[in-house]
C-alpha cells in the first residue's frame, strides 16, 4: 500500500481541536500533553505536600487525622515521582531531543502516544481513589506487611498496584521508544559523541528505564496478586517473605533517582553552556560520568536497607559503592562550574534555575555520601535527615533542573518567551523557601525526630525548625504559583519568538523556527560537528547544511487508538479491583486495538514542502 | 563522653553560619548529636567524619561558584565571545583524584564500624537478653534470661552490654533509641541481632522510625538504664506474684475484663503490653507523661491515675487503629475505671 500523498484531515472547532490532541502522535504535541498533565499531577502532589506541612507546623497539631497524613505522604511521594517528575521529564525529552539529534520524530510515534495515554490513564487511576474515598496509606514504598489486605484491607493500595502498572507500562514504552530514536535517527554526521548533553542524559535515562522499570512491574504485579488473587508473596505466616519486596522495590527505586536526575543534569549542562557562551567543559568526561553514575546506580540499591539487617558484608559492600557515586557526580558539578569559567554568564531567569541547581545538588549530594556510611546510617534511616536530603536531590535537584529547562525550552515548545521579571521573581521565592524548608529537616533527623509522622510531641527541640520548614513551604508555593502565572501571562501573547531566542543558541534545535513545524526539518541536516549551531554561526552561516535534497516528508498518521487503549487499560484497573468482568473488558478494548493497529497498515502521508524562499532558513 | 561537645558544637556552627536554631544539640535523652553511649558516639564520630569532608567540599564549591559568578558575568554591552575551552586533562584528573581520597577516609572509619556494630553478644553470659516484639503502636521487651516481660519501658543495667533479639508481631517497624545508637528493624518473620550500651543512669526515649500505621507517630518507648543492684531489685520484683486489686469488684472486673489479654505478674494472657509495675513507667501507653514539668521523669502517681483514666476513655483518640477496646466497650463503669486506674498508678515496682 503506498503512502497517502494528503496531509491529515482537520475538523473545525472545539471538537477538532480536541481530536487532534487526543489523536496526535506528534512527539511536540506529546511533549505538551506530558508537561500539562506532569503540571496538573505537580499541583494534586503540591497542595499534598502544603497539607503535610500544615499539620506539622505546631506539635500535637490536629488540623488533619493520623489516617488522612499517611494517605497524604503516600499519594505525595507516588504522585511527585511517578506522576509529575516522569512526564516532566518525557515532556522535556519529547520536545527537545528530536530538534537535537536533527529527527523529523521519534522512532515510534504511534507507541509514543501510546505511552502518554497509558501514563495518564494509570495517574488518572490512581487519583481517582481520593473521590472513591480509598487511598493508599503505606507509604509511597507501599512496605508489607502494611500494604498487604491483612493491614491494609481496603482498595487504596489497590489504586497504587494497578494505577503503578498502567502508568508504569507507559514509561517503559516511553524508554524503548527514546533509546530506539536516539540510537536509529541522529543526522548525518552527528555521531554519538557529537550528541548534546541532554540528549545523552535522555538516553542514559532511557536505558535506565529499560532495565529499571520491570523490576517495578514485577514487584507491582506480585503484590497485586496477594491483595487481589491471595497469593502469599509477603505473606509471612504462609512461607512469603517481606524483605523480598524490599529488595525488588529498590532494585527498582534507586535506579528510579537516577532516570530522574540524569535528564536534570542533562538540562543544566545545556542551559549553563548556552548562557555562558561556552561550550561544555570536558565534555567526553560529562559523558562518561553520566554512563558510570548509571551504571553503579544498579550496584547501591540495598542502602535503602542498611537497617534491614543484611548484615556487615552487604552493609559494607553497598557503602563503598554508594561511596563511589559521589565521584562521576563531583566530575560533574566541577565540570560546570569550569563551563562557565572564562565565560560571559547572562543571569536569564532560565540561567538563574540552573545556576541555584548546582550548590543546592551538591548540598543534597553530600548528605547524600553522609547517608552512604551505613553505621551511621542506622542514626540517620528513617528521620527526617532523609527527608531533607532527597527533597535537596529531587526538589533542589530535580524540580529546579526542570524548571530550569522549561524556562529555556519554552519558546521552542510554545512560540511564547516567558516572562524574565517573573520567572526571576518565582526563582528567588522557590529558592528561598526551599532551603527554609529543608535544611532545618537534617537537623530535626538528627534531634531525633523520625519521618513519616502525623505529629510530634512539644518540648523535643523540634517545634520552632518545624515551623520554619512549614514558612518555607509557603513561599515555594508563592514562587510556583508566580511561575504558574507567568505562563498564563505569556500564554496571551502572541507567538513571535525568534528561532534563536536566546542568541546564543548551540544545539539544532536553534536553528529552526519556535515553535517547530510539523515536520521540524525540511531537509535533515547536516552536523559537522559538537554543537552544531553554534559552529555554523560561528562560520557565518545564517543555515544549516541540508544532508538532502527537498522532497517531500514523509509523516506518520495520528490515531485515536492509543487513546483508545488508555481507557481500555483505566477500565481493567476499576475492574480488577471492583468486578473482574471489567477488568476482561478493558483488556479486550487492548487487545482489539492491537489487532486493529496489526491488521490495518497504515504507512503516513506526505507533506510537499514549498520551495524555501530567498533568504530563509532552509533547515 | 564529651570530649566531641565542643568540637561538634563549633564544627556545626562553621558549617551552617552560626545557624540560631543549632544553640542546642537537642535533648541528651533523644539528641543523635548529643551521644549517650559508645555505640551513638562512635556513629557521632563517623558522622563527624562525614561533616568535616563535606563542609571542605560544599566551602570549595561555594567559593568557587562566586567567584566565577562574580568575575564571568557578562557586562553590559559586552559581546564577545568567550575562548571555547574542550576541557583540561589535568584538572579533571585532580577533581577525580581528591573526591577519592576524601572518601577512603570515611570508607575506613566506616567499614571499622561496620564490624563493630555487627558483633553478636547473644550468647555472651555477661550480656543482659533481650527480645524486642514491635506490635502496631506498643513494645514488649522479654528477657529470656530472667523469664520475664516487660512493656514500653525497656529497664536495663549500666555498664552492660545489652543484647537485642528484634522481631514484630504484626507489620514492620523499627526500634531506635537515638541518643543510645542507630536503629535496626523488627521484622515479621525475621530476627535481628544487635546490641547496645547504656553507660549513664537516666531514662532515654525511643521511638519507632519505620511507618506501621495511623499512630507511628505515638509508638514512642522509654529506655530507663539503672545500676547493677537496682536492675536485680527490679528483676526480683518483676518475677515476684502478680499484686492485684484488694478492692472485691476491682478485682473481679480487672481479672475478667482486662487480664483477657493484658498480664500482671504470673497472672493475664500474654497479649497486650504487661502491666507489672505500671505505676513505674514514665508513661501511659508510650506517649501520656506522668511527670510533671518542674521534675522530668519523676513518677506523680496522681497524674498517672490521670492518664489511666484518659486512655481507657478513648484509646482510639490516643493512638488511632490500636486493637484497645475503650472503657466503654468493655462495659466498665466509671467506678471501675476508677478503681483500676487507681490500682494500677499504684502499683508500683520499688527498685531504684
Amino acid at each position: 500500500m503506498a503512502a497517502h500523498a494528503h496531509a491529515v484531515k482537520r475538523y473545525p472547532g472545539f471538537w477538532g481541536w480536541l481530536w487532534d490532541w487526543l489523536t496526535t502522535v506528534d512527539h511536540k504535541k506529546i511533549g505538551i500533553l506530558y508537561l500539562v498533565a506532569g503540571g496538573l499531577f505537580f499541583v494534586f502532589g503540591g497542595i499534598e505536600a502544603l497539607l503535610i506541612r500544615l499539620q506539622l507546623m505546631f506539635p500535637m497539631n490536629d488540623l488533619i487525622s493520623e489516617d488522612f497524613y499517611n494517605e497524604l505522604i503516600t499519594m505525595h511521594g507516588t504522585t511527585m515521582i511517578f506522576l509529575a517528575a516522569m512526564p516532566v521529564i518525557f515532556a522535556l525529552m519529547n520536545a527537545v531531543v528530536p530538534l537535537q539529534i536533527g529527527a523529523r520524530d521519534v522512532a515510534f510515534p504511534f507507541v509514543n502516544a501510546l505511552g502518554f495515554w497509558t501514563f495518564f490513564f494509570g495517574g488518572l487511576l490512581l487519583n481517582l481513589a481520593w473521590l472513591m474515598g480509598e487511598v493508599p496509606d503505606a507509604g509511597w514504598t507501599a512496605y508489607p506487611p502494611l500494604a498487604t489486605t491483612a493491614y491494609s484491607s481496603h482498595h487504596g493500595m489497590d489504586y497504587y498496584v494497578l494505577g503503578l502498572q498502567i502508568a508504569g507500562i507507559g514509561t517503559l514504552l516511553g524508554g524503548i521508544n527514546f533509546m530506539a530514536t536516539i540510537i536509529n535517527l541522529r543526522a548525518p554526521g552527528m555521531t554519538f559523541m557529537r550528541m548534546p548533553m541532554f540528549t545523552w542524559a535522555s538516553f542514559i535515562t532511557s536505558a535506565l528505564i529499560v532495565f529499571a522499570f520491570p523490576a517495578l512491574t514485577v514487584g507491582l504485579v506480585a503484590m497485586m496478586f496477594d491483595r487481589i488473587f491471595g497469593a502469599n508473596f509477603f505473606n509471612v505466616d504462609a512461607g512469603g517473605n517481606i524483605v523480598l519486596w524490599e529488595h525488588i522495590f529498590w532494585l527498582f527505586g534507586h535506579p528510579e533517582v537516577y532516570i530522574l536526575i540524569l535528564p536534570a543534569f542533562g538540562v543544566i549542562s545545556e542551559v549553563i553552556s548556552t548562557f555562558s557562551r561556552k561550550r561544555l567543559f570536558g565534555y567526553s568526561t560529562m559523558v562518561f560520568a553520566t554512563i558510570l553514575i548509571a551504571f553503579l546506580g544498579f550496584m547501591v540499591w540495598a542502602h535503602h536497607m542498611f537497617t534491614t539487617g543484611l548484615g556487615p558484608v552487604a552493609n559494607a559492600l553497598f557503602s563503598i559503592a554508594t561511596m563511589a557515586i559521589a565521584v562521576p557526580t563531583g566530575i560533574k558539578v566541577f565540570n560546570w562550574l569550569f563551563t562557565m569559567w572564562g565565560g560571559s554568564i547572562r543571569f536569564t531567569a532560565a540561567n538563574l534555575y540552573a545556576i541555584g541547581f548546582i550548590p543546592t545538588f551538591v548540598m543534597g549530594g553530600v548528605t547524600g555520601v553522609m547517608l552512604a556510611s551505613a553505621p551511621a546510617d542506622f542514626q540517620y534511616h528513617d528521620s527526617y535527615f532523609v527527608v531533607g536530603h532527597f527533597h535537596y536531590t529531587i526538589v533542589g535537584g530535580l524540580v529546579t533542573g526542570l524548571l530550569a529547562g522549561i524556562h529555556y525550552w519554552w519558546p521552542k515548545m510554545f512560540g511564547r518567551m516567558l516572562h524574565e521579571g517573573l520567572g526571576k521573581l518565582s526563582f528567588w521565592f522557590y529558592i528561598i523557601g526551599f532551603h527554609l524548608t529543608f535544611f532545618v529537616q537534617h537537623f530535626l533527623g538528627l534531634l531525633g525526630m523520625p519521618r513519616r509522622v502525623a505529629t510530634y510531641l512539644p518540648n523535643q527541640g523540634f517545634d520552632t525548625m518545624n515551623l520554619v520548614s512549614t514558612i518555607g513551604a509557603i513561599l515555594m508555593t508563592v514562587g510556583i504559583a508566580v511561575f504558574f502565572v507567568n505562563v498564563v501571562i505569556t500564554s496571551l501573547k502572541p507567538r513571535h519568538a525568534a528561532n534563536d531566542p536566546w542568541e546564543d543558541g548551540r544545539t539544532l534545535e536553534w536553528a529552526i523556527p519556535s515553535p517547530a513545524p510539523e515536520y521540524n526539518f525540511k531537509q535533515i541536516p547536516l552536523v559537522r560537528g559538537l554543537d552544531a549551531w553554534w559552529k555554523e554561526k560561528m562560520e557565518g552561516n545564517k543555515e544549516l547544511p541540508p544532508a538532502e535534497p527537498l522532497g517531500p516528508i514523509h509523516m506518520p498518521s495520528p490515531s485515536i487508538l492509543p487513546f483508545i487503549m488508555g481507557v481500555g487499560f483505566f477500565i481493567s484497573g476499576f475492574g480488577f479491583m471492583y468486578n473482574l468482568v471489567f477488568a476482561v473488558i478493558g483488556l479486550v478494548i487492548v487487545l482489539v486495538c492491537m489487532a486493529l493497529r496489526s491488521i490495518f497498515d497504515d504507512h503516513g502521508y506526505h507533506i510537499e514542502p514549498e520551495e524555501p524562499k530567498k533568504g530563509e532558513v532552509a533547515a | 563522653m564529651n570530649r566531641w561537645h565542643a568540637g561538634k558544637k563549633l564544627a556545626l556552627a562553621l558549617m551552617f553560619g552560626l545557624f540560631p536554631l543549632l544553640a542546642a544539640c537537642g535533648r541528651a535523652d533523644l539528641s543523635v548529636l548529643n551521644p549517650q553511649g559508645p555505640v551513638a558516639q562512635r556513629q557521632f564520630d563517623v558522622l563527624m567524619v562525614s561533616v568535616g569532608i563535606m563542609t571542605l567540599v560544599v566551602v570549595v564549591v561555594f567559593a568557587l561558584l562566586i567567584y566565577v559568578l562574580v568575575r564571568f558575568r557578562r557586562r553590559r554591552g559586552d559581546n564577545s565571545i568567550p575562548e571555547q575551552v574542550e576541557g583540561n586533562h589535568k584538572l579533571e584528573i585532580i577533581w577525580t583524584v581528591i573526591p577519592i581520597i576524601l572518601l577512603i577516609i570515611l570508607a575506613v572509619p566506616t567499614v571499622g564500624a561496620i564490624g563493630k556494630f555487627a558483633e553478636d553478644y547473644w550468647d555472651d553470659p555477661n550480656a543482659v537478653q533481650v527480645k524486642v516484639t514491635a506490635y502496631q503502636y506498643w513494645w514488649e521487651f522479654e528477657y529470656p534470661q530472667y523469664g520475664i516481660t516487660t512493656a514500653q519501658e525497656l529497664v536495663v543495667p549500666i555498664g552492660k552490654k545489652i543484647a537485642f533479639e528484634l522481631v514484630a508481631g504484626d507489620v514492620k517497624h523499627s526500634f531506635w533509641i537515638p541518643a543510645i545508637g542507630g536503629k535496626m528493624d523488627n521484622n515479621p518473620g525475621l530476627t535481628n541481632r544487635f546490641y547496645l550500651e547504656f553507660p549513664t543512669p537516666g531514662v532515654y526515649r525511643g521511638r519507632c522510625a519505620e511507618l506501621c500505621g495511623p499512630s507511628h507517630a505515638y509508638m514512642d518507648f522509654k529506655a530507663k538504664a539503672v545500676d547493677q543492684a537496682s536492675f536485680d531489685r527490679w528483676v526480683a520484683a518483676m518475677q515476684g506474684p502478680a499484686v492485684l486489686p484488694e478492692d472485691d469488684n476491682i478485682r473481679e472486673a480487672f481479672v475478667s475484663k482486662c487480664l483477657t489479654c493484658h498480664a500482671v505478674g504470673d497472672q493475664g494472657a500474654p497479649i497486650g503490653p504487661n502491666l507489672t509495675g505500671l505505676g513505674s513507667r514514665v508513661t501511659v501507653a508510650g506517649i501520656l507523661f506522668n511527670d510533671t514539668p518542674e521534675q522530668e521523669y519523676v513518677i506523680d502517681p496522681a497524674k498517672t491515675e490521670e492518664n489511666i483514666k484518659v486512655w481507657l476513655e478513648d484509646t482510639q483518640k490516643i493512638k488511632p487503629g490500636n486493637m484497645m477496646p475503650s472503657a466503654v466497650d468493655l462495659q466498665l463503669t466509671q467506678e471501675q475505671i476508677d478503681g483500676i486506674a487507681k490500682y494500677l498508678a499504684n502499683y508500683r515496682l520499688d527498685y531504684e
